[in-house]
């Protein structure tokens, strides 16, 4: 489905990504853990040219990515950044309906009103609020939404429940997991919380200092870590050992 | 609203003044009678002009311009034609030379330099002088006995001055006094030619300067120090012809000339009284006086519309000028509108564009911000041998003041605009000019529209000092209220003035909100 091979990107003195290959299958979630720095978010900036790479190159269902309209491609994934980035001056419904109108379809008010109810937020109580009235797991809920609104086969998630508290943060994750499942969709997900890559990950790829430290299933993480960082970072964690 | 309207008279105006300016013939155009914004020179122009008038001429009067390098740069480069001028002022404050105590010396010497270097030639000295004039109370004169400058030199330093703000700087004033008498006073207080008197007689201050021809003295039967050491070089007083006239209009200048000699010191004291102190319009005091020179006769001059005033409060005053008032702000909201929709399409398209060439932003915008710093009469007198004088200039002024606060609201409101949904739109697929349109725009229009407030209210207020280069406005009562100590008058400006900037700061203020998007 996505395809990252031998990416390097430099932002001045710094090496961001420093040859870093990954895949993501159909269907399949990968999350980018690390901490800050360590270009997670710069690797997931790729997938929708946020970020062109100085070297390397991004595959999207095999083509690639440096030959598609940024614009095009963008419009195709959804995005859910961290502080939901939703527009304030705009409703709720026309906030989700945003990828849809910029992409011409033509029922955008069934898309965005069939998105919301997927992520649990009644269309009659909430489409026409302002992002302002609503509280910040609804606003969440209401970015995932408008990244899905679009039915995409892909999502990019930078941080997506990072600045909520714990509980609105566990209902989300659960709702988010189930969700993800239940559509078939791919997902990049960057977090720096190792329980929330282990909860809805399929596969878990640990990056320091732009370079990858591990990939692996959550379980093979869990049992083997591979070297001396993902053991201190499962420990931290306090992922119970296996 | 209110701005767009002015905007649509504004552009009608301009569109009228091109006409004339296209239909201006040598032989019709109208002859510019202008003065400097003071009584006596308000008095003198409107004889010129009503001179002209009953010898069948076409008169345009432009009075009150800003002050001697308005006035002069506008006669030099034709922009007015006749206006009332002092030799010592040509020969200290223009031409830069050392003063002499002869006065034929001085006229000789004016009349040569001016047609050598600027084609501009004096008419014979009209016959007063009007010089400055050191003065004090009566009681100061006694206890203290004064009669001379030197005199006052031996206690200037026990002594308070009110002087105004020109005399203060120029060579021939302040300056010089200090260097020929020692004068050096305990404190100096700079006090416009209004308040000046009225200062004095309450006791503020202990001494001022003021004009040896000034109505005030009489009135407060003050006592003009004598200049024994023959400091102040001689001012008589005599029409400046500009190039263009003296060379188009002979018999016109003749007509002139018809006043040179015909007017004494006692003469111009007793009209100055008459109009700084009974509050005669100027009109009439210029008509009777043409009138007892046997220039005139009784009727076509004298039967000009001149506004009578009855009541003597303020409001009644205000009542009485209605119509005037009315025009004038609506001359005054068409400068502002046209300059400010100017500025408003120049400086949203350059903050947005800057706000992509961020290194280059501050720059561009601390230059802009530079032209906020030049003085306002300094700037005016710059343009005039550009533009001349009246609504252009005025216009131009006006919209280089208004550039600021709109650009740099629109710069940072768009650069700052919620940061994090500019960034999501972005990366869900929105080009750039989408993000600026439904994105950074919508969310900086409150606070662009709180910059276009900012410049519109600023704007109202400058707009008065258009008065200064003869593009009329609010700021004509005010300009002529100040130079005839005429307080109602004075407010007959103000007043609407600070109304209409209350008006306009609340019409847009409301504007404001309805932009404010969302919650």
């Amino acid at each position: 489905m996505l395809q990252a091979e031998r990416l390097s990107k430099r932002y001045g003195p710094v090496l961001a990504l420093d040859a870093v290959s990954i895949g993501v299958g159909r269907a399949e979630c990968v999350a980018l853990i690390g901490e800050s720095g360590s270009g997670k978010t710069t690797l997931l900036r790729c997938f929708n040219r946020l970020v062109d790479p100085d070297e390397g190159r991004v595959l999207i269902d095999g083509v690639e990515a440096a030959e598609l309209d940024p614009i095009a491609l963008r419009r195709r994934i959804g995005y859910v950044p961290q502080d939901g980035g939703l527009l304030p001056h705009w409703r709720v419904w026309r906030n989700v309906g945003l990828v849809p109108w910029l992409r011409r379809m033509q029922n955008r008010d069934e898309l965005a009103e069939r998105a919301l109810a997927l992520v649990g937020l009644e269309p009659a109580v909430f489409a026409d609020r302002w992002p302002g009235e609503l509280s910040g797991g609804q606003r969440q809920r209401v970015a995932v939404a408008r990244a899905l609104a679009a039915s995409p086969d892909v999502i990019l998630l930078d941080e997506p429940f990072g600045a909520l508290d714990a509980i609105t943060r566990a209902d989300l994750q659960l709702a988010f997991g189930g969700l993800r499942r239940e559509l078939k969709i791919s997902a990049v997900l960057v977090t720096h919380d190792l329980n929330e890559a282990f909860l809805l990950a399929d596969r878990i790829v640990v990056l320091r200092q732009g370079r990858v430290e591990q990939e692996a299933s959550p379980t093979q993480l869990r049992e083997a870590p591979a070297t001396e960082y993902v053991r201190r970072l499962l420990l931290r964690a306090r992922v119970p050992a296996a | 609203m209110s701005w767009l309207a002015g905007l649509h008279g504004g552009l009608a105006l301009l569109a009228g003044f091109s006409a004339l300016a296209v239909a201006q013939n040598p032989p019709a155009r109208p002859i510019v009678v202008a003065s400097k914004p003071f009584g006596e020179s308000f008095l003198l122009a409107e004889m010129f002009a009503q001179l002209l008038e009953a010898r069948h001429f076409t008169v345009d009067r432009r009075l009150g311009l800003g002050a001697t390098e308005i006035a002069f740069n506008a006669l030099r480069t034709n922009a007015i034609d006749v206006y009332p001028e002092y030799t010592g002022t040509g020969l200290l404050a223009i031409l830069g030379e050392r003063p002499s105590p002869d006065p034929r010396q001085v006229f000789r010497q004016v009349a040569r330099e001016f047609r050598e270097r600027y084609g501009v030639r004096w008419l014979p000295p009209l016959g007063f002088q009007n010089t400055y004039a050191i003065a004090v109370r009566q009681e100061t004169a006694r206890k203290l006995s004064l009669a001379t400058l030197s005199d006052l030199a031996r206690v200037s330093r026990t002594l308070r001055a009110g002087l105004t703000p020109d005399f203060i700087g120029r060579a021939d004033g302040m300056p010089g006094l200090e260097k020929a008498y020692g004068l050096r006073f305990g404190s100096v207080r700079a006090l416009l030619p209004a308040v000046k008197y009225q200062a004095l007689a309450a006791g503020e201050v202990d001494v001022i300067d003021g004009y040896s021809t000034d109505g005030f003295i009489a009135r407060y039967d003050l006592v003009v120090l004598e200049d024994d050491q023959r400091f102040f070089p001689p001012y008589e007083a005599a029409a400046l012809v500009s190039p263009a006239f003296q060379r188009d209009s002979p018999a016109a200048v003749a007509a002139l000339a018809e006043l040179s000699g015909l007017l004494t010191e006692t003469d111009m004291r007793r009209l100055n009284r008459r109009i700084e102190v009974d509050g005669i319009p100027v009109p009439r005091v210029a008509a009777a006086a043409l009138l007892n020179l046997g220039l005139t006769r009784a009727g076509p001059a004298e039967s000009r519309p001149t506004r009578e005033v009855s009541g003597t409060g303020v409001f009644p005053y205000l009542w009485n000028q209605r119509s005037t008032i009315l025009s004038l702000t609506l001359r005054h909201l068409l400068l502002v509108g046209v300059s400010l929709a100017g500025a408003i399409a120049v400086a949203l398209p350059l903050g947005l564009a800057l706000e992509r060439r961020r290194r280059a932003a501050e720059s561009v915008i601390r230059g802009v911000g530079l032209l906020q710093t030049l003085p306002s009469i300094a700037l005016l007198a710059f343009m005039i041998p550009l533009l001349g004088i009246g609504v252009i200039p005025a216009l131009v002024a006006l919209f280089l003041y208004s550039l600021y606060p709109i650009l740099r609201n629109t710069y940072t409101g768009v650069r700052d605009a919620a940061p994090e949904a500019v960034a999501a739109a972005w990366a869900l697929g929105m080009t750039a000019g989408q993000v600026l349109r439904y994105v950074r725009l919508p969310l900086a229009a409150p606070v662009i529209m709180a910059g276009i407030r900012t410049a519109a209210v600023i704007n109202v207020g400058t707009a008065t000092l258009a008065a200064f280069i003869g593009a009329g406005g609010l700021g004509d009562p005010i300009a002529a209220g100040l130079a005839l100590s005429d307080t109602r008058m004075i407010l007959s400006g103000a007043l609407p003035a600070a109304l209409l900037a209350l008006l306009v700061d609340a019409v847009l203020g409301s504007l404001e909100r309805i932009v404010t998007p969302g919650r």
